[in-house]
């Protein structure tokens, strides 16, 4: 049997090395291929971005040689798709090689649309690629003083980190001493601060203890860069002096231009993940339509049960269990407080009052995702 | 022409039926309904509220064994 999973990020690679350890006996014997197609011999940690915006992480720190990170038995290509052909099942690739397959694992992630607003990219800040986090932190070094406007599109990966990065801001400026001279004015999608009414609950007073105002049904429709403006589509506006966003977010182009889902998200079975109509061909992380957060906990949490199922798959012929939508996230509630949100399909979260010990062990976490990647955790 | 579109968001606590439906509509066409299935009754009243305020319409809201069945035209 042969198993293909594209794309080298957090799914893919607990997946990967799920699978290495469930069937190390069928691959060594001959009788399954594990293999992974990634577009980067890099593997990039992508939460550690909103701590490169405040200047306490280090690039370095993002990243490790994505073949140090497999088991055994994985083959590894640097090698992005360039087109699936599901009914043949094969894919080609950038180096114009074609990959048959029994399974397709789908698993690229998605990508910031600063393009969907207009002015957007050329106005406003955002911390989701390496270029981006850091040109962020030079203008938080360089802010003065005045009105810093949090803006949030939709959909977007991280659903934690609008909240995030305002009281990250807020202990930033502190620190700096300046404070006094910053408005922080925080808007959101809906009628209130965070989509989880609970998270809304605790973080509402905190944001009026901080002194963070903020504006609900707020949906970002153009940015006037020569007025600085941000403008919405339910009719307000607002004036800024420096602009955060929380860009929206696609799926990768070739998931899309393949004609795999709308937007490049690949629409999928919440239970047992394969794509619609699709029964060998699954999506993990990012990539789906699910409608739950888009986070590297979603991603963990699918790659074990579809490891699972897969594994189950070459043993007995049938999966064993189902995806209960589990999503756990860390909350930083600023430089040394934190919180987490944990629920799945059926509960919701209820996050406790932020503490420093969460605080440490996500800045732990940060250096164990490693072990995480590789399965180990 | 004009498309009717199912969202599914049962048991999406984050990001949620409506954020759901922000996502979907701002892509589709003007004229395109969209039904969002809904776990959470809390839907039944931030739906309209937001639909309203964003200036599209409610085209019906019914419950149905705990579920909340909320279509919406895009308008603009």
């Amino acid at each position: 049997m042969k198993i293909l999973i594209i794309g080298g990020g957090m799914g893919g690679t607990i997946l990967a090395n799920n699978l290495a350890r469930r069937l190390g006996s069928e691959i060594k014997a001959g009788k399954v291929n594990l293999t992974m197609l990634s577009a980067s011999e890099k593997h990039f940690y992508q939460p550690g971005l909103l701590y490169l915006a405040v200047g306490q992480m280090m690039p370095d720190e993002l990243y490790r040689d994505q073949a140090s990170l497999l088991e055994p038995g994985i083959e590894f290509h640097v090698d992005p798709v360039t087109e699936f052909h599901l009914d043949d099942n094969e894919v080609k690739t950038q180096s114009d090689r074609t990959f048959s397959y029994d399974v397709l694992v789908v698993a690229t992630g998605s990508r910031p649309n600063m393009e969907e607003i207009p002015g957007l990219a050329e106005n406003a800040e955002m911390f989701y690629t390496e270029e981006g986090a850091l040109k962020m932190l030079k203008s938080l070094r360089e802010f003065e003083g005045g009105r810093v406007v949090v803006c949030v599109g939709v959909p977007h990966k991280c659903p934690m980190a609008p909240l995030e990065i305002t009281f990250m801001m807020h202990d930033f400026f502190k620190e700096r001493g300046i404070l006094d001279k910053v408005e922080l004015y925080y808007t959101y999608p809906i009628g209130r601060i965070h989509s989880l009414e609970n998270v809304a609950k605790w973080a509402t007073p905190e944001f009026d203890q901080l002194g963070i105002k903020y504006e609900t049904f707020f949906n970002m429709k153009e940015v006037d860069g020569e007025n600085k403006m941000l403008r919405s589509e339910e009719g307000s506006e607002v004036e800024y002096d420096l602009l955060i966003t929380i860009p929206s977010h696609k799926g990768m182009e070739v998931v899309e231009s393949q004609g795999l889902g709308k937007d490049g998200w690949v629409p999928i079975d919440r239970l047992r993940l394969n794509m619609e109509g699709r029964d060998n061909v699954f999506a993990i992380g990012d990539t789906t339509n699910l409608p739950i957060s888009k986070a590297g906990s979603t991603a963990h949490f699918e790659a074990e049960a579809l490891g699972e199922n897969i594994a189950s798959m070459v043993k007995i012929g049938q999966p064993v269990r189902d995806y209960d939508g589990k999503v756990f996230c860390f909350i930083e509630a600023g430089k040394d407080r934190a919180t987490y949100a944990s629920f799945d399909y059926l509960h919701p979260p209820d996050p406790k009052p932020p503490t420093r010990a969460v605080h440490w062990f996500k800045v732990a976490y940060n250096q164990l995702y490693w072990a995480s990647a590789r399965g180990l955790l | 022409m004009a498309e009717k579109m199912l969202i599914d968001a049962r048991g999406s606590f984050c990001p949620g039926p409506l954020m759901e439906l922000i996502a979907k509509l701002k892509s589709g066409e003007v004229g395109d309904e969209f039904e969002v299935l809904s776990s959470d009754k809390g839907s039944a009243k931030d739906i309209p509220e937001w639909v309203d305020k964003a200036g599209h319409e409610i085209v019906e809201s019914r419950e149905d064994k705990g579920v909340w069945h909320i279509t919406v035209r895009k308008k603009r």
